[in-house]
């Protein structure tokens, strides 16, 4: 039996037609993706850039490459990709990356993983390699098969090399944070107690509220994401962190045009720019999960901002919370969900059914899948063309 | 084919079904005229329900089909299949919402370009996708086509702002992708399904992502004596860590055409001219653009031109979108080209096409979006000449074929079309070939969503010369 741990492309292609049923996995930092008990191939050792030409903005490694080694190779020549990788401390390859489909914050300002993969190299069900998309940062030639890679979760072939676009990394980054915390009901909107701070444009009735009752958080945060996403000032990302009352928003660009920026956005909303190492613990924390129960499911779930004050009452203000955590990302476009064991699965997935949401569980505890899920003939018929032997999992399980 | 009309008639009025040869004439060919094939019946459905039950009308009949909006694709993606059905779009042009809170425009597949960035201008708001027919090509099209524009080095294409789709397959099933939010579980299918030619079905309702409008920009024209010259100031522009939102380059018959035909004024004696432009918020491009006018003083133009304010930077745009038009004008025919080739060899891949056309004794332009490789050469030809056409079409593919040996693509953003069909298979192997194959069959077993595109092989269309398309010559639509 070939190796399940192949360090060519062409091993991998034998690797896969070397068993009837199989899933590839990267370095496992979301197991709830590949938690089956199917034989496993692994890309471990299916690593290294292959291209990277800065004045091309592009690169192409292997899948199994961890994203840390393609963090260094695009530092020292002042490039990144753009929509922040999570879980790279952790060890996550690009391969895990695309197959997840999880963008972090800074995917706010340029878009996600999909909005910067170009070209893949991949093995179908019958074990053929395939390419496609293209090297170059703009291709409109043939279907966009790496953009469905995307999210697929290896369930529709397997990565063996890919390639994305990047951009020059900004100078500099400064990290604002607003606390959304002990705002109080004032008229038909809303201000800081004590404070002449307003949230402008704020639409929050007050009617159903008793006398300076105090606003939701998540309710002032959804605000004011609404209204930062809007503005001149090209955030960078836009973050609601787990402590459920602070919005961080970060800029990123020339360091004399940041200090203007910072201060032109603190005299919208009352907050203070943290030191860099602290700004820096705290986007690691959150690309990380540290802040993430360590035992329970941890879920993604696709929203919008206005969405986002429903999901936080259904889970963290219901009558009886279950005390789940929540980082809203990406201007409130996603929540991470964190809970704190597998028993609360069922609840957060009769609760995301109710707000007709979708979730995704990146860990073995609990289950793959949350909330509402379309069901599509298509879906069944793709499958059938890229893996018609059905070696790869399907995506329900 | 009278019986399918009987029952097309079932599904339409009188008159929103054109089946006599006066009506049909209009919709014989798209922004590619060298191309003309006659439909069967042009529908002009109102309501996604009607595209529907055409769509399914069409399953169950085995009856071909193709779905258009302003028909200004330059890969003839919209040429009719003969004694097919053509689906209009042009009336589902209805913007259903648009959210500046959310910032986002769900609008119908008839919706115009242009209008969705109207729409959302008193938010503040835009639709960054520009392709040069803006003003013209409707955002069902785009989304068929995964068109780009002058942005894409820092903005993307099509897809990267198209959030949802509400699409009838062509096996008759309706499907709903993504939505409002900007991420998404689960295989992206909004991004298969952008860019594929009009041959999985019909996007009836799109949901758009609108960006804040930058609040500054900073625009400069130098020109340079040498092409070569002008290549190497992109690549300094590219190595200084900036990212601008374009980055343009014009050759000298380009340069011509646009002077005389918006009276643009450009550096005497240049072969060159680039352009390049900054957005961002005020403090930012304050500091940027004096890296930006250092670069290019240190690459030596004959002149550097910053724009002065709107008016002038409306300028600048109005001569390098009005290029190829302008070029059209000097002569009775022409082929765009729409090849990408990595940015290091812009320099050689140029050279190589003037010395190409000079051996084929074929006139030839160049506008190109220089930031991310995707060249336009404009092949000059006169089809009344005998063997002209042949000649022009033997130097496109000579250019295709030149761009897949250096790594890139046939095509960067006018798609593949019924022009390059034959040149999928040199990019793509028989095995990538077979993948793609399946995977159409998967949306369409019956193979009549928009046939003879994209795959070679189907029967060809007929080949005329026919000049400019008429919207081309009043200078409406630009073929970029």
């Amino acid at each position: 039996m070939a190796s399940l741990a192949p360090t060519s492309i062409s091993d991998l292609a034998d690797a896969v037609r070397s068993v009837p049923h199989l899933l590839a996995v990267g370095a496992q930092t979301k197991r709830g993706l590949s938690a089956l008990d199917i034989p496993k191939v692994s890309t471990k050792q299916l690593s290294g850039i292959t291209e990277y030409d800065p004045g091309e903005f592009t690169f192409t490694a292997l899948a199994g490459t961890p994203l840390s080694e393609i963090h260094s190779a695009l530092a020292e020549k002042g490039q990144y990709l753009p929509f922040d990788p999570l879980l790279v401390e952790a060890g996550a390859t690009l391969g895990g990356t695309v197959a997840s489909g999880l963008s972090g914050p800074g995917r706010f300002r340029f878009g996600g993983v999909r909005d910067f993969i170009l070209g893949v190299r991949f093995v179908d069900g019958s074990g053929r390699v395939l390419r496609m998309g293209g090297k170059v940062v703009k291709n409109a030639a043939g279907f966009d098969l790496p953009k469905f890679f995307v999210g697929s979760l290896g369930r529709f072939g397997v990565l063996a090399e890919i390639t994305f676009k990047v951009f020059p990394r900004a100078l500099s980054s400064v990290t604002l944070c607003v606390d959304v915390h002990g705002f109080r009901v004032q008229g038909s909107g809303f201000e800081v107690q004590g404070s002449e701070f307003k949230v402008q444009g704020s639409k929050v009735s007050a009617q159903n509220e008793p006398p300076s009752a105090e606003v939701a958080p998540i309710t002032v945060a959804s605000q004011i994401m609404i209204e930062a996403s809007k503005g001149r000032w090209e955030i960078d990302a836009l973050d609601l962190l787990p402590d459920g009352k602070t919005l961080c928003l970060r800029l990123a660009g020339p360091a004399a045009a940041l200090e203007q920026l910072s201060a032109d956005i603190l005299t919208h909303w009352h907050g203070r720019s943290l030191e860099t190492a602290e700004a820096d613990a705290l986007w690691s924390d959150l690309r990380e999960f540290r802040w993430a129960y360590p035992q329970g499911p941890l879920v993604k779930v696709p929203l919008t901002p206005q969405a986002a004050p429903d999901l936080f009452s259904q889970l963290v203000q219901a009558e009886r919370p279950d005390q789940s955590r929540i980082h809203l990302s990406a201007g409130g476009n996603v929540a991470f969900i964190s809970l704190p064991s597998a028993e609360h699965s069922a609840t957060l997935d009769q609760r995301l059914r109710r707000l007709k949401l979708s979730g995704l569980g990146l860990r073995a505890h609990g289950p793959l899948w949350y909330g509402q899920r379309p069901e599509n003939k298509i879906t069944l018929a793709v499958k059938q063309a890229l893996d018609p032997e059905a070696r790869y999992p399907s995506l329900d399980s | 084919m009278l019986s399918a009309l009987t029952f097309l008639a079932k599904l339409l009025p009188p008159d929103r079904l054109l089946c006599r040869p006066e009506q049909l004439a209009a919709y014989e060919s798209d922004g590619l005229t060298a191309f003309r094939a006659r439909p069967l019946a042009v529908a002009i459905p109102e309501t996604a329900e009607e595209v529907i039950a055409l769509v399914r009308f069409c399953h169950e009949h085995k009856l071909p089909f193709v779905a258009r909006g302003s028909g200004t694709s330059l890969s003839g993606g919209s040429l009719p299949v003969l004694d097919g059905v053509v689906i209009a779009l042009n009336r589902l042009n209805r913007i259903l919402r648009l959210d500046p809170e959310l910032r986002i425009a769900v609008v119908e597949p008839g919706v115009i370009n242009a209008q969705v960035s109207q729409a959302a201008a008193p938010y503040g708001l835009h639709y960054a996708p520009d392709p040069s027919s803006q003003p013209i090509c409707t955002i069902g099209g785009n989304v068929a086509f995964n068109a780009g524009g002058a942005h894409c080095l820092k903005y993307g294409m099509t897809s990267n702002h198209v959030l949802g789709i509400k699409a009838v397959l062509a096996t008759g099933e309706v499907v709903e992708w993504g939505g409002a939010s900007r991420e998404n579980i689960g295989p992206d299918w909004c991004g298969l399904f952008t860019g594929n030619e009009g041959l999985f079905g019909i996007a009836f309702e799109i949901t758009l992502q609108l960006l804040p409008r930058a609040e500054c920009f900073h625009t400069i024209l130098a020109g340079y004596r040498t092409l070569e010259q002008a290549g190497e100031a992109v690549s300094a522009v590219v190595a200084s860590g900036l990212l601008p939102g374009a980055i343009e380059i014009m050759d000298a018959l380009a340069l011509e055409a646009a002077k005389a035909a918006v009276h643009a004024e450009y550096p005497p004696g240049c072969e060159a001219v680039l352009i390049v432009e900054l957005e961002g918020p005020r403090e930012v491009v304050g500091v940027d653009r004096m890296r930006l006018d250092e670069i290019i003083a240190a690459s030596r133009p004959v002149e550097a031109r910053p724009a002065c304010d709107a008016d002038e930077r409306i300028a600048i745009w109005k001569g390098r979108k009005s290029a190829f038009s302008a070029v059209g004008r000097l002569s009775p025919d022409f082929i765009v080209q729409d090849g990408v080739v990595p940015r290091r060899r812009l320099g050689e891949a140029l050279r190589r096409i003037g010395i190409m056309a000079r051996e084929a004794n074929v006139r030839c332009a160049n506008v190109f979006h220089a930031g991310d490789g995707n060249l336009h050469p404009l092949i000059l030809f006169d089809g009344r000449e005998p063997g002209a056409l042949e000649r022009a079409e033997a130097l496109a593919g000579n250019i295709l074929r030149m761009c897949i040996e250096m790594g890139g693509s046939i095509t960067g953003e006018h798609g593949v079309g019924a022009e390059k069909r034959d040149f999928l298979p040199v990019m793509f192997g028989p095995d990538e070939m077979d993948c793609m194959r399946r995977l159409r069959a998967a949306f369409d077993p019956l193979e009549i969503a928009n046939p003879g595109k994209m795959f070679p092989g189907a029967e060809a269309p007929a080949l005329s010369h026919v000049g400019l398309h008429p919207l081309e010559q009043a200078g409406v639509i630009a073929r970029e």
